[in-house]
C-alpha cells in the first residue's frame, strides 16, 4: 500500500475525530487480554498443552498469538464495516472529502490505513502483555507486528469491500455470522489436527487460519514455507478488496 | 468559467439533464431557476467535477471535468444543497480539516479558518459542535468551508432551502458581499425572489431543458407585462369555480392564467384593470396588484408554478 501525503489527510482527521473519545479504544484493547486470561490462563491450567513445529508448549502460549491474529482481524472488521458505513450512508463523510482535490482511491487508502494504525496499536499492546507473561519464546516475535497489520490490511479491505453493497445495519448481522465462526474455530483455541480430513482442509483455507498459525509460528520460531504461504494468501486478500472498494466507492459515490 | 455545450446526463433511462447550452462568465452571478426535478442538481454536481458527464462537452475554468477533475476541485468551492458537515468534529476542526484536504500548510489554514469564522459570524461557535448549531449556523459554516481554499468560483446547490426567512437574509448579505470580492457565483434556486436578488443572469430551466435566459428583468420584460393583478377566489371543483370568469375579463388583460385559487391578470397598469373587473360586477374574495415576477415568467414558459 502506498501511503501518500493524502493518507495522512485521512490519518489527522480521523485522530481529531477521536480525541475527545479516545477512550472507546480500550476495548478493543482489553477484549484479546480478557480472552487470554480466562480460556489461555484459566482453562490453560487443565490441559497439558500442544506441540507446535516439533516442541511441545504450554496451552497459553498457544493461544495467546490467535487471540493476536484474531483481535487483528476484529479492530480492522469493526472500523471497515461499521465506522466506514456511517461514513458512506449517514454523515456523508466522503461525499465532503470528494468535492475537495481527494480522490476515491485516497479515501480507501486513508480510511484502511487509519484502521491499520489503530489495529497497530492494539496488537502492540497485547504484544507487550504476552511479553511480559513470558508467552513469547523466538526472535522471529519482532515479526509478528507487521503480521498483524498485514492481518488487518486483508480483512479491512475486504469487508470495505463487502460494506459498499450493504444496505442497511440489519446486513451487518452478516459480519458477525463470518468473523464469530472462524474466531472459534481458525485453530484459535485447539490445533487444526484435531479436524477430520476434509474439514480440516476447510479450516486451513479460510484467512483467519493462515492470520493465526502465521503469528504462532513467528512468536514460537517455528517458521517454515508455509508461513509465506499466509503472507501471500493475506498479501492477495487485501489488494483484491482494495481495488473493488474503490471501484464500488466510484459507483457509488460518483454518480 | 463554465462552458457547456449539448450537456446531457442520464440515471439508467431516466435523463436528468437533455442537452443544455450554458456559459458562466468571470465575475457574474450566476443562477439556475427551476422547480425541483428541473435538472439543476445534477448540472451541479456535473460542474463540481464529481459526477461524470453522460454526453456533450464541459470545462470548467477551461479545463475538462473527467481528466482534471482534483485540480478543478482544487480551485472550486461547493455547497452541496444538505449540509455534509462532520458531525465528529467540532465548528473549528471542520474548517481545519477540509482546508488540510486541499493541501494547505497547518498555519496557512489556521489563519484562513480564523478569517472565515469572522466572516460567517460564528466566531463564539468555534469550539461548539456541529449538532448543536441551528439550520442557518450549519449553512454558514456549510459556505464558510466552501470558502476555505479561496475558490475562483463559488457552486451554491439552493442555498437557503429549509432556512427561516431572517436566516435567508443573512445568508444573501454574505453571497452578496462574496460577490462584490469578484467570486463569481452559480447558484441553484427555486425561490424566484432568491433568483433576483443575487443573480446577474440566469438560465430558467424545466425537465432537463433550458427554457429560458436572461437577466431577471430581461426575463421579466420578454416573458411578462409589467404589473398582474391577481383575483382570489376560494379554491373549487372545475367548472364551477372561478375558471368560468375567465371569459368574462379575458379581453382586459395581455394574457390570463387561472390558479387553483385564483386568476392572474396580466396588465400593464394592474389598478385600471381592477378597476374594470369591479365594473363589470365581479366579486373576487381578495385583490391584488403587484410587479411581475419571475415566478410569472415561469409560469408562463412552462404552465406551472416552481414551488409545487
Amino acid at each position: 500500500m502506498v501511503v501518500t501525503a493524502s493518507t495522512g489527510l485521512i490519518l489527522q482527521r480521523n485522530f481529531l475525530a477521536y480525541r475527545r473519545v479516545w477512550w472507546i479504544f480500550a476495548t478493543g484493547f482489553l477484549e484479546p487480554v480478557f480472552y487470554l486470561f480466562s480460556i489461555g490462563v484459566g482453562v490453560g491450567a487443565l490441559i497439558s498443552g500442544f506441540e507446535v513445529g516439533g516442541r511441545e508448549i504450554p496451552y497459553a502460549e498457544f493461544v495467546a498469538p490467535g487471540m493476536l491474529a484474531a483481535s487483528a482481524m476484529n479492530g480492522a472488521v469493526l472500523d471497515s464495516t461499521f465506522n466506514f458505513f456511517f461514513k458512506l450512508k449517514y454523515s456523508k463523510l466522503f461525499d465532503q472529502m470528494l468535492a475537495t482535490p481527494l480522490t476515491t482511491t485516497d479515501i480507501a487508502r486513508g480510511e484502511l490505513a487509519w484502521s491499520l494504525l489503530r489495529g497497530g496499536v492494539y496488537s502492540l499492546g497485547f504484544l507487550l502483555v504476552m511479553l511480559a507473561m513470558g508467552l513469547v519464546s523466538s526472535w522471529w516475535a519482532v515479526l509478528v507486528l507487521p503480521a498483524t497489520l498485514l492481518i488487518g490490511l486483508a480483512f479491512g479491505a475486504v469487508a470495505m469491500a463487502l460494506t459498499t453493497y450493504m444496505r442497511s445495519w440489519q446486513d451487518f448481522e452478516l459480519v458477525t455470522l463470518s468473523t464469530l465462526p472462524m474466531f472459534l474455530f481458525s485453530a484459535t483455541f485447539f490445533p487444526v489436527t484435531t479436524y477430520p480430513g476434509a474439514l480440516r482442509w476447510v479450516v486451513e483455507a479460510t484467512p483467519l487460519y493462515r492470520g493465526v498459525v502465521l503469528c504462532r509460528e513467528l512468536t514460537t520460531g517455528a517458521v517454515s514455507w508455509d508461513s509465506a504461504v499466509s503472507v501471500v494468501y493475506l498479501v492477495a486478500m487485501g489488494v483484491a478488496g482494495l481495488l473493488v472498494a474503490r471501484r464500488r466507492l466510484d459507483s457509488l459515490l460518483l454518480t | 468559467m463554465i462552458e457547456a455545450r449539448g450537456l446531457r446526463k442520464s440515471f439508467g433511462g431516466f435523463e436528468a439533464v437533455r442537452g443544455i447550452d450554458v456559459e458562466v462568465r468571470r465575475g457574474e452571478a450566476f443562477g439556475f431557476l427551476g422547480p425541483n426535478g428541473a435538472g439543476k442538481s445534477s448540472t451541479m454536481r456535473m460542474v463540481a467535477a464529481v459526477s461524470p458527464v453522460t454526453d456533450g462537452r464541459l470545462r470548467i475554468l477551461g479545463l475538462d471535468p473527467a481528466v482534471d477533475g482534483p485540480a478543478i476541485r482544487a480551485r472550486i468551492g461547493v455547497c452541496p444543497q444538505e449540509d455534509t458537515l462532520d458531525t465528529e468534529l467540532s465548528v473549528r476542526d471542520n474548517l481545519y480539516v477540509y482546508g488540510r484536504y486541499f493541501g494547505m500548510g497547518r498555519r496557512e489554514v489556521r489563519e484562513r479558518v480564523g478569517e472565515l469564522l469572522d466572516f460567517v459570524q460564528l466566531t463564539d461557535k468555534a469550539d461548539a459542535r456541529v449538532d448543536d448549531l441551528s439550520g442557518g449556523m450549519k449553512r454558514r459554516l456549510t459556505i464558510a468551508r466552501s470558502l476555505v481554499n479561496s475558490p475562483e468560483l463559488l457552486l451554491l446547490d439552493e442555498p437557503t432551502t429549509g432556512l427561516d426567512p431572517q436566516a435567508r437574509h443573512v445568508v444573501w448579505e454574505r453571497l452578496f458581499r462574496l460577490k462584490q470580492q469578484g467570486v463569481t457565483l452559480v447558484l441553484t434556486t427555486h425561490y424566484m425572489d432568491e433568483a433576483e436578488q443575487l443573480t446577474d443572469r440566469l438560465v430558467v430551466m424545466d425537465k432537463g431543458l433550458v427554457v429560458a435566459e436572461g437577466s431577471p428583468l430581461q426575463l421579466i420584460r420578454e416573458h411578462s407585462t409589467r404589473e398582474v393583478a391577481e383575483l382570489r377566489f376560494g379554491v373549487a371543483e372545475p367548472g364551477a369555480g372561478h375558471d368560468r370568469h375567465v371569459e368574462r375579463v379575458a379581453d382586459l388583460a395581455e394574457r390570463v392564467e387561472v390558479l387553483p385559487d385564483r386568476l392572474l391578470l396580466y396588465t400593464a397598469d394592474g389598478e385600471e384593470t381592477l378597476a374594470k373587473v369591479h365594473e363589470r360586477g365581479l366579486e373576487p374574495v381578495a385583490t391584488l396588484v403587484r410587479r411581475a415576477t419571475l415566478e410569472d415568467v415561469f409560469l408562463r414558459l412552462t404552465g406551472r408554478t416552481l414551488v409545487d
